[in-house]
């Protein structure tokens, strides 16, 4: 049967098994909705910028490990997806967006709301895709969401001129497709692999680096099993949170900027290290020089070959999937006759220990200002551990990341790699949608909740019922973080001031909004949020203004040379 | 180091400004850059030559290799390769010049292709260094236009780049 390109679209959908499309219709994208429009399988949720549409389907995707799926229009619909596309390309989110275009007949000639949109997103998708023959469409959906989805993931964009979307051909939907020039290594090599059990084995000061490739390739079973059998040190990177239980003893906590002082100390002196699943950013090994001005042998796993020995130079190169190359690990760990060496193992968790007393989260509380860090403590305790946090960017999303504990992959949700300010109010839409009955919390600050804010528009409509959890300190906290640290305490425009009343503005939007002022209220301000499951709250926390986020390691300073909280 | 890197890449509408979008993103340098279909009409050949340490050219074919659109990536200047680059030169030619033109052409197995009364046009092929050399051995104030396609690359006997 021939069916329109709009038609296609929807039905190869369909055919991905897509149960959400996250978008907003404008001219070049009218026939896609009229077809969507025409059956039920797909559901849309209507965002109110594009922006949104995209972190929802990222958000979505990162619960889910499912691919999420944004649809714009041409023109403005795909320049406001960008900053989308580039949050999910940075932290490899398998995506695909797709666009409408102008006719075919027009483009090039500076049409209405035209734009290049395959030019414009070339340096922020894996790879893109601009559609001149319906004839084309189908085949090009499905190595949208191969691509998508295979090697190291990230987001696809398929952009779809007006007059394709009106063409009708023959449907065919391939059951699978291949691309000659992509062919990504999936098995690691055994020589490899083997020379990396040797070498974790002869350590005596081991360390092991998980970072969001765990997350991904829903590795963390193999790597708690593999990281207890050994009995070595862990920690996670920002993107891997989760990957390795928070709780566990074993792990000594985020590492990086504001990781702990015993994550990063270990990093530092470790002689063997074990990457996976990581890249080495500046954010995690500060300088590299100095990093690497300590010798030790590196081992790193991961799927892409250029992120291995991008920044660090490593020893022994392990090309593969994470979870696969773990489990060939395991094989070869567990032939081996030999055994860690207790000893040294003894003398290096001795070291870290002594690391660890420094307790380097410490902080003041207070009977009289909110300390954000409290907020978040008891946001862990009153949700179990066991809520879907999503973070917009900034202070609040460290303190977050420091101080909720995150045991189980994919409960973590936040821009690691492009820090989007604006992503996790429809981050928690797409998880909340995702995972319907489950507690979803997006921890945000003043600053970030204002930049997609339009979005309590979209929870009313869809009853997404998530709990904003705003750190409000009147200031856009890690900007004044870093002016008081390296710019002379001169506040240069970080201060927020006529904010709107954040609790009546929830209400205006017809969901419940709570301002909590007093250290006091905060336990049954986050009680009554988590009690009223069918409704968003927001919950406006007026938090100390002049806290800052410690421990921290300042751009381009090594591990070592850290910054503790005054009193430690 | 000077390296010269071979690719066959989809001979796609946007492939080209891939390539050229890597460089440019990641601050990679670009000394010539040249391309055109192959006998494959579905393929594109590009040859590229560019500078930096060996750490930055594993980088360039990793991140080459990574574009979807690229086939295969080879650094020729990893084994024996030929290397030729094609110029066209005008130079002006008159009196004394003129003969002295004609020689250092015949020198470096250059011809004359195009004449008038005033100019020579010149075309030349070789390496880039070759090149060099003949705008060094003529009179600089000679020359009134020149146009050079960039290197052009490929392995010697059993060294081929071929899918």
């Amino acid at each position: 049967m021939e069916l329109t390109g709009a038609e296609i679209t929807i039905k190869c959908l369909q055919e991905e098994g897509v149960e959400y499309v996250f978008g907003y219709p404008g001219g070049a994208v009218l026939f896609i909705y009229d077809a969507l429009f025409q059956q039920d399988k797909v559901k849309h949720v209507l965002v109110r910028h594009e922006q949104a549409a995209v972190h929802a389907a990222d958000g979505y995707s990162r619960s889910t490990d499912k691919v999420g799926v944004a649809l714009v229009t041409s023109g403005p619909g795909l320049t406001n997806a960008v900053t989308g596309i580039a949050t999910a390309y940075m932290d490899s989110i398998p995506m695909v967006v797709i666009s409408g275009q102008v006719p075919t007949s027009f483009i090039g000639e500076d049409a209405f709301q035209e734009v290049d949109a395959v030019g414009i997103t070339r340096p922020c998708v894996k790879h893109n895709f601009l559609v001149k023959d319906v004839k084309d469409l189908a085949v090009t959906l499905k190595k949208a969401f191969y691509l998508a989805k295979s090697g190291r993931p990230g987001p696809v964009l398929v952009d779809i001129p007006k007059d394709v979307s009106n063409t009708k051909t023959e449907f065919h939907y391939p059951e699978s497709v291949s691309i000659r020039s992509y062919n990504p290594q999936t098995h690691g090599d055994m020589g490899l692999v083997k020379e990396a059990v040797k070498l974790l084995l002869e350590a005596k000061r081991p360390m092991v680096y998980a970072g969001g490739g765990v997350v991904l390739s829903d590795a963390s079973t193999q790597l708690t099993e593999l990281v207890r059998k050994l009995g070595f040190p862990v920690t996670n990177t920002l993107m891997g949170l989760g990957g390795y239980p928070a709780t566990d003893t074993q792990n000594l906590g985020m590492l990086g900027m504001h990781g702990t002082y015993e994550a990063n100390l270990a990093m530092q002196d470790c002689d063997v290290l074990l990457a996976v699943g990581a890249r080495f950013d500046d954010r995690v090994v500060g300088n590299v020089k100095h990093f690497t001005s300590v010798p030790r042998k590196i081992i790193h796993v991961d799927i892409d070959p250029a992120s291995i020995s991008k920044r660090v130079k490593v020893d022994v190169p392990i090309v593969g999937d994470v979870k696969q190359v773990l489990t060939d690990m395991l094989g070869v760990l567990a032939a081996s006759k030999q055994k860690p060496d207790a000893a040294n193992l003894k003398t290096w968790w001795q070291q870290i220990d002594t690391w660890r007393s420094r307790k380097s989260l410490t902080y003041k509380n207070s009977d009289e200002l909110i300390k954000p860090q409290f907020v978040i403590e008891k946001l862990y305790e009153i949700t179990r551990g066991e809520a879907f946090i999503t973070s917009d960017v900034g202070q609040h999303q460290m303190w977050a990341a420091q101080y909720y504990k995150f045991d189980k992959p994919r409960q973590w949700i936040n821009s690691g790699g492009l820090g989007t300010m604006g992503f996790g109010l429809p981050a928690a839409m797409g998880v909340q949608l995702a995972h319907p009955g489950a507690a979803v919390a997006c921890v945000t600050g003043e600053g970030s909740i204002q930049m997609n804010i339009q979005e309590l528009s979209t929870c009313k409509q869809y009853n997404i019922p998530i709990k904003i959890i705003a750190l409000n300190n009147r200031y856009l906290g890690m900007v004044r973080q870093w002016q008081e640290f390296f710019h002379g305490n001169r506040y240069s425009h970080s201060y927020m001031d006529a904010l709107p009343d954040f609790a009546k503005l929830a209400e205006a939007y017809g969901h419940v909004g709570i301002r909590v002022d007093k250290p006091s209220d905060v336990e049954g301000a986050l009680k009554e949020a988590f009690a009223r499951k069918d409704d968003l709250v927001f919950l406006d926390f007026r938090t100390d203004s002049t806290e800052n986020v410690y421990p921290m390691v300042p751009g381009g300073k090594g591990l070592s040379e850290v910054i503790l909280a005054e009193d430690l | 180091m000077r390296h010269i890197i071979s690719l066959l890449m989809e001979n796609e509408a946007g492939a080209l400004s891939r390539v050229a979008g890597l460089f440019s993103a990641r601050g990679y340098n670009i000394e010539s850059l040249t391309v055109a279909p192959t006998e494959d009409t579905t393929m594109s050949r590009m040859t590229i030559v560019t500078r930096g340490s060996d750490e930055i050219i594993e980088q360039i074919k990793k991140q080459l290799n990574k574009l979807v659109d690229v086939v295969a990536v080879m650094d020729l200047t990893d084994g024996d390769h030929l290397e030729r680059e094609l110029m066209l030169l005008k130079v002006s030619a008159v009196g004394e010049a003129r003969e002295e033109l004609k020689r250092i052409t015949d020198i470096f197995r250059g011809r004359i292709i195009d004449v008038s009364s005033a100019s020579y046009t010149i075309e030349l092929t070789g390496t880039g260094s070759k090149l060099d050399s003949f705008l060094q051995a003529i009179d600089h104030g000679l020359i009134i236009e020149t146009v050079r396609t960039g290197s052009s690359g490929i392995g010697r006997g059993e060294r081929v780049l071929k899918l």
